[in-house]
């Protein structure tokens, strides 16, 4: 089905206000566009890892999700408990006790997902299990305080990889996820953004809703406080983020790449890190090589993409 | 019909679990309990029941797609041991406090370090305040009894419940025993109707919130009071149990406990040796008793102190240690649920078989012996032994 940002919007949404995530994060626009790439006649089961979004949607005796069911359980096993939720349902549905026809969504930040639930979300995606696991991804624990994650961006500036007098914010680089999901032979693996008019997150999320198997989308997801931006600038962030290639979109799907966006004209980095106080550090006088370190690791990454682009898709003639 | 079986305590619990056919078991391999799942898998393979079984990469996953399972309605079991248990802790108490009636079989083991495989109790008295209803095990025969009234009581009590037997000593000893037939227990354990679940048709519903402060007091006091009135359910459920198979459980066994003087209080398999130790007095003259807990959680604070309240003098047997400079949590509970009776015994705790040391009859001679000196003098030396390490 074409994708038409009006009817899109115009679908009741399954993840309700009242909710209380910052202004200006990009988690709750996320879970929203997700979840209306479900079908309005089907029902769902969330699973949530501990984190921001879990501890502001779910607060006793309140619930924002609306039309699915929600399950949180801990940190590091929102992926085996949506398992066991997803494998019952068969064990129902066979003795006639369900009949609603049911999607399995699991929501977790990039700590409960790259770091401590990386094992469970592994295991799960390994037994193939028919779930979708969208990681939103803020570059760190920001419920705790941002604190760095193994997805913190190099130099980022945390409350636990300072930028100090001698050591430079974060010193490691990023932890793909996306490609370390891609090597579990999904049948559907992408990477998003709340970008344009949305299609790009709605169209990744219908397909990995509806492609039968384990799928995995790993969804930028600015954090106001983490990032140390206005509220008002979520759109121009998550913009510059996907025209300085920071933060490609691209899905793999069967092991076929394809990069749903080239910027006519991509932008230097700093393009974006200038927006945020995390990288504040690295316009310092003599931390250039930090700026040129990181530029170069984005193109390294982006070069990599164009090269399985054109490797995968010529496999596959 | 009753069919006798030959079956290790591990077959027997596999049976039981296969008769009972849950919806979903979630399980991980670890020594000794890891034949369960190996067992209950052969089932699914051969479609011998309808289960989904989910081999996770690791316990902490599979107590967490217990969770999800239960919480999706399904009946669902899981079975570990020793560090498994251990690395559960974390959704033990997620499992119990979002009220999900999951069977857990524990066949217990040491805990590290050092490594051993052998067994005592640690794991399964290392997570004894997570919420679960503990229920010990003497034999195979037990074990097997108590897997298919494991399943009734949880979903009674809305409390999951922990099933636990001696690692190797009986998940892997073959002993007869007797099984029901498989729609005998089909009947017995129906089916469970769950009020609130994920798959609900009619209604969706969000589980395990954030709870501020009073609201989390108050669930926490739910479980509290769940868990005091699961004593009735346990006794309620065993009588059931009874009328259909003969054999008797309660809260614990009393065992020539009525008219002895010195006593012991020991959980598992020990116990079938402390019997033979108590025969041994007894035939000798000696009056000799013996309280052998079933229930752990909840803990018969009432019962057990009245069941043993004539004795002049007490031993309570530990498998495990507590390491806080004093005694072992059996001991410390039924001394403390002693003197809020009222009940005031010289009591010894006796630190035994760590590590899957052997305790033989002439150990638990040598625990009676010391008793019969405590008698004696109505005081004790000293309040905690290991047994024979004390020389």
């Amino acid at each position: 089905m074409a994708y038409n940002l009006k009817e899109a919007v115009a679908k009741e949404s399954r993840f309700v206000s009242g909710h209380r995530m910052c202004a200006g994060c990009g988690a709750p626009p996320v879970v929203r566009n997700v979840l209306r790439a479900l079908k309005e006649e089907d029902n769902a089961v969330v699973s949530c890892a501990t984190g921001c979004l879990e501890v502001s949607s779910c607060i006793y005796p309140y619930t924002s999700w609306n039309k699915v069911s929600f399950i949180h359980t801990a940190f590091e096993c929102a992926s085996a408990t949506l398992s066991g939720a997803e494998k019952t349902y068969y064990a129902l549905k066979r003795a006639g006790k369900v009949k609603n026809n049911t999607k399995f969504i699991a929501f977790g930040g990039d700590g409960g997902t790259l770091d401590i639930g990386l094992q469970s979300l592994s295991g799960a995606m390994e037994r193939f299990h028919d779930i979708t696991y969208v990681c939103y991804d803020n570059g760190a624990y920001m419920n705790t305080g941002t604190q760095r994650s193994s997805s913190t961006p190099h130099f980022a500036d945390t409350t636990t990889s300072p930028a100090g007098k001698v050591i430079p914010g974060k010193t490691q680089k990023r932890k793909d996820l996306t490609e370390i999901m891609v090597k579990h032979n999904l049948p559907y693996v992408a990477q998003t953004a709340l970008f344009g008019n949305l299609q790009d997150i709605y169209t990744k999320a219908e397909k990995a809703i509806y492609t039968e198997g384990p799928t995995f989308i790993a969804a930028f997801s600015p954090c106001p406080r983490g990032w140390g931006y206005p509220t008002e600038d979520l759109a121009e962030i998550e913009k510059l983020a996907v025209n300085t290639c920071f933060w490609p979109l691209y899905e793999v799907e069967n092991g076929v790449y394809k990069i749903n966006y080239k910027p006519a004209n991509k932008l230097p980095v700093t393009e974006f890190i200038k927006t945020q106080k995390r990288f504040k550090h690295m316009f310092k006088p003599g931390n250039e090589w930090m700026i040129e370190e990181l530029q170069k690791e984005i193109d390294e990454k982006w070069n990599y993409l164009l090269m399985m682009e054109e490797i995968t898709n010529k496999k596959s003639e | 019909m009753a069919i006798r079986e030959r079956l290790s305590g591990n077959e027997a619990v596999a049976t039981a679990m296969k008769q009972i056919n849950p919806d979903t078991v979630a399980a991980y391999p670890i020594t000794p309990s890891t034949e369960v799942p190996q067992y209950f898998s052969n089932f699914v393979a051969n479609g011998e029941v309808d289960t989904e079984f989910i081999a996770v990469e690791s316990e902490h996953s599979a107590m967490s797609a217990c969770i999800g399972a239960s919480a999706a309605g399904g009946r669902v079991m899981s079975a570990t041991s020793s560090q498994g248990l251990a690395y559960m802790f974390e959704m033990l108490y997620v499992a119990a406090g979002m009220r999900l009636p999951i069977t857990l079989i524990c066949g217990n083991r040491a805990l590290s370090a050092p490594l051993n495989i052998h067994n005592d109790h640690s794991d399964s008295m290392g997570v004894r305040d997570a919420g679960f209803i503990q229920l010990y095990c003497e034999n195979n025969q037990e074990a097997y009894d108590n897997t298919i009234m494991a399943v009734k009581i949880a979903e009674k009590a809305s409390i999951p419940v922990m099933v636990c037997y001696d690692g190797f000593i009986t998940s892997h000893s073959v002993e007869n025993i007797m099984l029901l037939e498989t729609e005998e227990v089909k009947k017995f354990v129906g089916e469970r109707n769950p009020v609130q679940y994920l798959l609900d048709d009619e209604r969706n519903i969000s589980m395990g919130p954030m709870d501020l402060q009073k609201y989390y007091f108050e669930h926490r006091k739910q479980l509290a009071d769940a868990m005091r009135g699961a004593k009735d359910i346990i006794k309620e459920v065993s009588d059931e149990f009874y009328k259909l198979t003969g054999r008797k459980y309660d809260l614990y066994e009393n065992y020539m406990m009525d008219d002895a003087e010195i006593g012991i209080v020991v959980l598992n398999s020990t116990a079938g040796t402390a019997k033979d130790a108590v025969d041994k007095l007894r035939k000798e003259g000696v009056k000799a008793g013996l309280i052998k807990p079933r229930a752990f959680r909840p803990l018969p604070y009432n019962e057990i102190p009245e069941a043993l309240k004539n004795v002049k003098a007490l031993a309570i047997l530990d498998k495990c240690d507590s390491v806080n400079g004093y005694a072992a949590p059996l001991f410390t509970e039924l001394t403390s649920a002693m003197f809020s009776k009222g009940v005031i015994i010289p009591t010894v705790n006796y630190i035994y078989g760590l590590g899957g040391v052997d305790v033989k009859v002439n150990d638990i001679l040598d625990v009676f012996d010391n008793l019969k000196n405590i008698a004696k003098n109505g005081k004790i030396e000293k309040t905690t032994y290991y047994l024979g390490m004390e020389n």
